[in-house]
């Protein structure tokens, strides 16, 4: 039983003075997404039917290198920041927000680099 | 977790048929979420068969019938029967309104009532609205200024200005958005909710108030405003036509221009 009084309860801890910037780089990241994603999905397109080699090479242009490292690296930071919102969303236990936050960055940062990684032994050569 | 099914207690079970007297012509099913904390019994849903030729056209009209002379131990809130209270917001038919300006003739089939979601319901169609009303609280819901007003007259406002507050001073508080909205199902500890912030954004944009910063620094915190996630329930739930997805936006336009 609590006898906090309901202004107490509705005050909480007060206000974490933060928020805008999760808020405005999830947007950011968002838009540039629109234009990122498309580029690769018609790039993948264009690499349909065609030699090892020639896949090879398209992944060595300088342009194509930055578009896609530039495309996993916007994606994983976006997944990061939405899945961090759906764990606080839902996730209620508070040590098990902390381990579910830490272990899902954790993760991100994991795959993402890997991605990138091997996108770029594709462009420089193992 | 958040609680996606019901706890075995607060599963509602069937109830009473109250029948409508001989020689009805024209009737309609009223199936009301009853509950009683007193009884420790489930909740139940009663049907009450209404003749239409007896009862005036709103759903409060119907609601006010059965108390007077079906079942007085119906319980709910209602005042002013006009839409400018706010006691009678409710679920009707699957979304929250006022029954006080919900015509029953809106209505295809039986009409289902029930209190208005994911709120502790302190007896049938009273949910406990003390943490809503003290969110509004928190967010000091009257004018805050150092400058002394002048001698003889009130505060002035521009016409320009006082427009500005159009589609939010209209807000009677009466929770259908907030309790509509799934982030304050989940999350109505911490995040403040549509109605509350609404309310905010009347006070951040009133041109007499002089606390715009303090109150944006007291919003600005991922739950009380950022678990805002534009569904949008609140906009087309609220029964007075206003926008509090629209006035929540603003609040975040704000947050990223003094960046």
């Amino acid at each position: 039983m609590s006898l906090m009084t309901p202004l107490k309860k509705a005050r909480g801890l007060g206000s974490a003075k933060d928020g805008t910037h999760h808020w405005w780089v999830q947007r950011v990241t968002a838009i540039a997404l629109v234009p990122l994603t498309l580029w690769v999905a018609f790039c993948v397109a264009c690499m349909v039917g065609e030699p090892y080699a020639f896949v090879l090479s398209e992944f060595q242009s300088p342009f194509n290198i930055a578009m896609f490292v530039l495309f996993l690296f916007t994606a994983f930071y976006h997944a990061s920041l939405g899945l961090q919102v759906v764990i606080e969303d839902y996730v209620h236990h508070e040590g098990l927000k902390i381990g579910a936050l830490i272990g899902m960055k954790f993760a991100i940062v994991l795959t993402g680099f890997t991605a990138i990684f091997a996108v770029l032994r594709a462009a420089f050569g193992s | 977790m958040a609680e996606f099914t019901l706890p075995a207690n607060s599963v509602v079970k069937p109830g009473k048929i109250w029948p409508a007297p001989e020689g009805a012509t024209r009737t309609k099913n009223f199936k009301i979420y009853r509950f009683d904390p007193d009884s420790g019994a489930n909740p139940r849903w009663d049907t009450f068969e209404i003749d239409l030729d007896d009862c005036a056209p709103m759903v409060l009209d119907a609601l006010l019938k059965i108390k007077n002379e079906i079942d007085p131990t119906l319980t709910f809130r209602r005042s002013c029967r006009e839409g400018i209270c706010g006691s009678c917001s409710m679920n009707i038919g699957g979304t929250n309104t006022l029954a006080c300006i919900k015509a029953i003739e809106d209505f295809d089939g039986d009409i289902v009532i029930s209190p208005l979601p994911h709120m502790e319901v302190v007896k049938d169609l009273v949910p406990d609205l003390t943490h809503f009303y003290a969110q509004y609280a928190s967010i000091k819901p009257w004018m805050q200024t150092e400058t002394t007003p002048p001698q003889d007259r009130e505060r002035l406002q521009s016409p320009e200005d006082r427009k500005k507050l159009d589609g939010l001073y209209e807000c009677i508080m009466c929770a259908s958005c907030s309790t509509s909205c799934p982030s304050y199902w989940w999350n109505g500890d911490r995040y403040l909710g549509p109605a509350t912030l609404l309310q905010a954004q009347r006070w951040v944009v009133d041109s007499r108030d002089e606390a715009t910063g303090e109150r944006l620094d007291e919003l600005e915190d991922p739950f009380k405003l950022y678990r805002c996630h534009t569904i949008m329930n609140c906009t087309n739930t609220c029964p007075k036509g206003l926008n509090p997805a629209k006035a929540i936006s603003e609040l975040k336009q704000k947050m990223v221009e003094r960046r």
